[in-house]
């Protein structure tokens, strides 16, 4: 049911992990749905310098987890923003059908992080 | 690439040597229809004649009392829907427990569209069902009791003979009359399935879950039950069930089922052990593990545990990475997005829910193939820990 890219991303996770002084935090999912993801991002000169994830869910909230932090490191904030959860099934060669909704949130968990970190700079900006 | 290390046996079994060599010659050489008057048939016909006899004196019944069935599903199908529809004039009210399997669930939830009214008995935090909150349910228009033998996803073995007894009982003071159910599903090759000592008119058994072919169930009716067919056609199991004969697949499940009823003794023993190594295996090696369902009125192959902070398909994807076919109450191995019923019902919340895995232990199983889930579990739970968000670091 799942391609070979991502059993092969579930088996070996990119960048698992956090990061104490992130830039920007985001969380996608709900516990009782069965999938929660948290994404850290790190971002320099307007790019993601560095990103980790955590997530809870099944084999493909890791495997897109997994992806969407290959994806953005080193793109700048507006390239992760245009990728969408679409874009990382496809980077994956597609998730099966029941899983498009339910597991695949790892791209609207970095846009979380991106918001988050925006307007960590606009309150710094405001403050400063 | 290491063999396969089977243990999900309350999904489905492997057909036994012994069952397929009996069912071979029906498919090519005495494949006559039963309802044939020639040699060939009538062959065929005796074969399904004295499998009905082989089950009937398993479950201590009359062999015209016997309805074979496409599987369990249809024989809960066909129990529920033919005894709500042929008593309708007398009362439209049904008890069931809020743990059945979806064949009993969905079938009495497709009632309540015909007028039928459903009580779905909570359970409590074993999954058991209490008998005085059944007895409470019951008025003088219930006309149906269907609840399970023991429960698929946690073991829990139901209280059937004193259910029966209870419903009987009043329905003699309310002057009604009460047909009682049980899917015995899971109980083939465990539990005592004689009807009269359960107490039950109705009984459902599907033959893959005890080593013989899939395609074939087993209805029992009791004699005088009321009954109204869902499958229209031929005359076949007495105008019971039309549709010719399985005959190879009937063969082969009176041999199959008269195979785990003979080794019954010692394939409790053989399972309980290995279920019991599982449990303190589990218990000892891994924290925050929660065994669900209960500690001693359990199935002797049923082993389910909840492990917090992690999901179950994720664990079922490493186990069978690693050889190990296993199963979970997690919504991702389900069509819906609802984690198990069952455990819901338990009052087991949503994500230790979606974190249970099921291990239901065979014949066939050793006591190395336990041992050697048990050495490389704890690695897959910690993994799937460490990059848990839910996760409390050191915990």
């Amino acid at each position: 049911m799942y391609t070979d890219l991502v059993l092969e991303h579930f088996s070996n996770p990119r960048n698992v992990g956090t990061i104490p002084d992130a830039d920007g935090i985001g969380v996608e999912g709900n516990p009782i749905c069965g999938d929660l993801m948290k994404i850290f991002i790190k971002v320099q000169d307007n790019r993601i310098l560095d990103i980790k994830f955590q997530t809870f869910g099944c084999g493909a909230a890791i495997a897109t987890s997994s992806m969407v932090t290959e994806m953005v490191k080193g793109k700048t904030v507006e390239e992760a923003l245009a990728i969408s959860n679409r874009a990382v099934a496809q980077a994956l060669g597609g998730l099966p059908p029941a899983k498009m909704h339910c597991s695949n949130l790892a791209a609207d968990a970095l846009h979380k992080a991106i918001d988050d970190y925006k307007s960590k700079v606009a309150a710094r900006a405001a403050s400063g | 690439m290491r063999p396969l290390v089977y243990l999900d046996h309350a999904a489905t079994t492997a057909v036994h040597p012994k069952v397929l060599e009996v069912m071979l010659p029906y498919f090519s050489q005495k494949y006559g229809n039963p309802s044939s008057i020639y040699t060939l048939a009538q062959e065929a016909r005796k074969a399904v004649d004295d499998s009905r006899e082989t089950v009937a004196d398993i479950l201590g019944c009359r062999p015209n009392e016997i309805v074979f069935t496409s599987g369990g599903t249809e024989a809960d199908n066909a129990a529920i829907k033919g005894a709500a529809f042929s008593t309708k004039q007398t009362g439209n009210h049904i008890i069931t427990s809020s743990i059945e399997h979806h064949a009993v669930l969905h079938t009495c939830q497709f009632l309540e569209r015909f007028g039928f009214e459903v009580t779905y008995l909570p359970v409590d935090e074993y999954g058991l069902v209490n008998v005085d909150d059944l007895a409470r349910a019951i008025t003088d228009k219930t006309i149906l009791i269907t609840i399970m033998l023991a429960n698929n996803e946690v073991g829990t073995i139901e209280p059937v003979p004193e259910i029966a007894r209870v419903a009987k009982e009043r329905a003699k003071a309310l002057g009604t009359n009460i047909i009682v159910h049980t899917d015995a599903v899971q109980g083939a090759g465990a539990l005592d399935l004689n009807v009269n000592r359960l107490g039950v008119d109705m009984l459902s058994l599907s033959s893959h879950k005890f080593y013989g072919p899939k395609g074939v169930g087993i209805l029992y009716l009791r004699r005088g039950t009321p009954f109204m067919p869902q499958q229209s056609g031929g005359a076949q199991e007495r105008h019971r069930r039309a549709g010719t004969e399985n005959t190879a697949g009937i063969v082969g499940t009176a041999v199959a089922l008269k195979l785990i009823v003979e080794d019954m003794e010692h394939n409790r023993q053989h399972c309980q052990r290995l279920r019991d190594r599982f449990i303190e295996g589990i218990t000892a090696k891994i924290t925050r593990a929660h065994l669900n369902g209960h500690p001693t009125l359990r199935l002797p192959n049923n082993v389910n545990f909840s492990f917090d902070y992690v999901e179950g398909e994720s664990i079922l994807l490493n186990l069978d990475f690693a050889g190990v076919a296993a199963s979970s109450g997690s919504a991702c191995t389900s069509a819906s997005l609802e984690p198990s019923h069952v455990l819901t019902a338990m009052g087991i919340d949503a994500q230790r829910a979606h974190g249970s895995l099921r291990l239901t232990v065979g014949s066939d199983n050793t006591e190395e193939e336990i041992d050697y889930v048990l050495s490389i579990l704890p690695g897959i739970i910690d993994k799937l820990r460490a990059m848990s968000p839910l996760a409390e670091p050191n915990k």
